[in-house]
């Protein structure tokens, strides 16, 4: 489903603005997400992509424009309110972002346990099936984060964000700093939790190949405005120049690279 | 004119940002302490790390405080013959000031440096977008915590602290002054005021807070990675010393003035 369908997006941009002091971040992105669709949103490094998240979790307060999921509105929204929508979204964060103070499966059972919706042996049995789902044995629940490897902070993060079926997830840089078999293996992994929950999805990325893997439909955000969007195949034969360049990685064109 | 006036502005505003953003910070803390839900398991490490783990330093700090105090004092009343006065110097001098402040200036180097470096840590990592995202605020989770150990468990320590400095002065008194020792304790026993010891154990509280709100206030505002939270520790041991010092003077003068 592409722009205009009569069903209401999952998630409503319209004219979203934050700057930091003199420097406008975002300037009115309009964008839309569908129910079940995987979106990309890709742009270099610096052009606002985290913001775009942050706003939309209310991390940041947006300085102008609207954002509705499932037509309610975010903006503005506090306390309790934001608590029930944000616990409807899982977040996989850049560096993963797990509390380093508790161990794996404490990390992946975080919200149950936070509600007391499960007692302990129930979260942790919760907990190991999770990171069944991703690949990684039982002997890990017990580890703590500054024990595990890039690859496996991801994977943790992974299993935390899809541990109570979301049905919206957000990807921050998901192969970042990752090998590109490990960076595949995420990728895999993502695609499946969104396709196995039915959720949506939106991935902010700079590395094309994960880009391809993931996504139904990519946005491209370049100076605070979306000025691309459309399905992965018609990417290369649009002749968007913005994009040209991006995906091709020269440092000529109308992008403006500092030397 | 204008170059010696857009600095000293400067600073005027960015002074009354800090104050209010402090004061908007104190309040909320203050305000979720008293709304559940809290989480205990969070509560119970906090007391652990604040009240157990804290007291061997504020043991050691108040034996030598009460040892050197008899020590003194010593020296200056044989010259009046009012060697008598000592118990009664030591108890009150320890319970009403020493007592609270070296002990509240201990855990604030210890407690105030630990969770500034911790919630920071916390900040540049994620880790508390984390928490928001999963819905959890990290107010309750993070801050409450740190508050309400700080608060019950500062007063436990001073008056561990209290005991334990009049043991000091009572052992360099019996075996190195030559004081009677029985003479000694119901000497140090008929000039112990109630007030004394609450007006400390008050102002232990008080500083339990001062060192908790410093430390969570700097952690959860530290910015710009490893030097950011080196920045934010410092801050909070030293502005949890200096308000420290400063409520001791106002509440003395509230209770004694």
């Amino acid at each position: 489903m592409s722009k205009g369908g009569t069903k209401t997006p999952k998630i409503r941009i319209r004219g979203l603005k934050k700057a930091f002091g003199s420097n406008q971040v975002l300037d009115g992105i309009d964008l839309d997400i569908a129910s079940g669709e995987s979106l990309v949103v890709i742009g270099g490094s610096g052009s606002g992509k985290s913001v775009l998240l942050k706003c939309i979790l209310g991390l940041l307060q947006a300085d102008e424009g609207s954002i509705q999921i499932d037509g309610q509105e975010m903006i503005g929204l506090a306390g309790r309110d934001l608590e029930a929508v944000r616990s409807r979204i899982g977040m996989l964060f850049q560096n993963a972002a797990l509390f380093d103070s508790l161990p794996v499966w404490r990390n992946v059972a975080f919200l149950p346990l936070a509600k007391r919706q499960m007692t302990k042996g129930q979260a942790r049995k919760f907990a190991i099936e999770r990171l069944a789902a991703v690949g990684l044995e039982p002997e890990v629940a017990d580890l703590f984060p500054a024990e595990l490897s890039g690859g496996m902070r991801k994977r943790v993060g992974l299993a935390r964000a899809i541990a109570v079926e979301p049905e919206i997830l957000f990807f921050d840089e998901p192969t970042t700093g990752l090998d590109p078999i490990m960076g595949d293996l995420i990728d895999r992994l993502i695609r499946k939790s969104v396709s196995e929950l039915g959720a949506t999805g939106l991935t902010i990325t700079h590395d094309m190949d994960s880009a391809r893997r993931i996504s139904d439909r990519i946005a491209m955000l370049y100076e605070g405005k979306i000025v691309w969007q459309g399905p992965m195949q018609r990417i290369e034969e649009e002749g968007n120049p913005i994009v040209k360049q991006f995906i091709s990685g020269e440092t000529d064109g109308p992008i403006q690279v500092l030397h | 004119m204008v170059p010696v006036v857009t600095p000293l502005g400067r600073a005027l505003l960015a002074f009354f940002e800090t104050a209010g953003r402090l004061t908007i910070f104190a309040v909320t803390a203050l305000w979720h302490c008293l709304r559940g839900p809290w989480y205990l398991r969070m509560i119970g490490r906090q007391m652990l790390e604040i009240g157990y783990y804290s007291l061997p330093v504020v043991a050691l700090t108040a034996i030598f405080t009460g040892m050197v105090l008899a020590l003194q004092s010593y020296t200056g009343f044989t010259r009046f013959s009012a060697e008598s006065a000592i118990p009664n110097v030591v108890v009150v001098s320890l319970t009403r000031e020493l007592g609270p402040v070296l002990a509240g200036l201990m855990v604030a180097g210890r407690i105030g440096a630990a969770m500034a470096a911790e919630i920071g840590t916390m900040r540049v990592t994620e880790q508390i977008d984390a928490l928001e995202t999963l819905a959890t605020n990290p107010f309750k989770y993070l801050v409450v915590p740190r508050i309400i150990a700080g608060v019950t468990m500062l007063p436990l320590l001073v008056l561990i602290a209290d005991i334990i400095g009049v043991l000091g002065g009572y052992l360099v008194s019996t075996t190195q002054l030559g004081f009677n020792s029985q003479s000694y304790l119901q000497n140090t026993w008929d000039f112990m005021e109630f007030e004394d010891v609450f007006s400390g154990l008050v102002k232990a509280s008080v500083f339990g807070y001062l060192i908790a709100l410093m430390g969570c206030y700097h952690g959860y505002h530290s910015r710009g990675g490893a030097q950011g939270v080196g920045t934010a520790t410092t801050n909070a041991v030293v502005s949890a010393s200096i308000l420290i010092l400063s409520f001791n003077y106002l509440i003395t003068g509230l209770f004694f003035g």
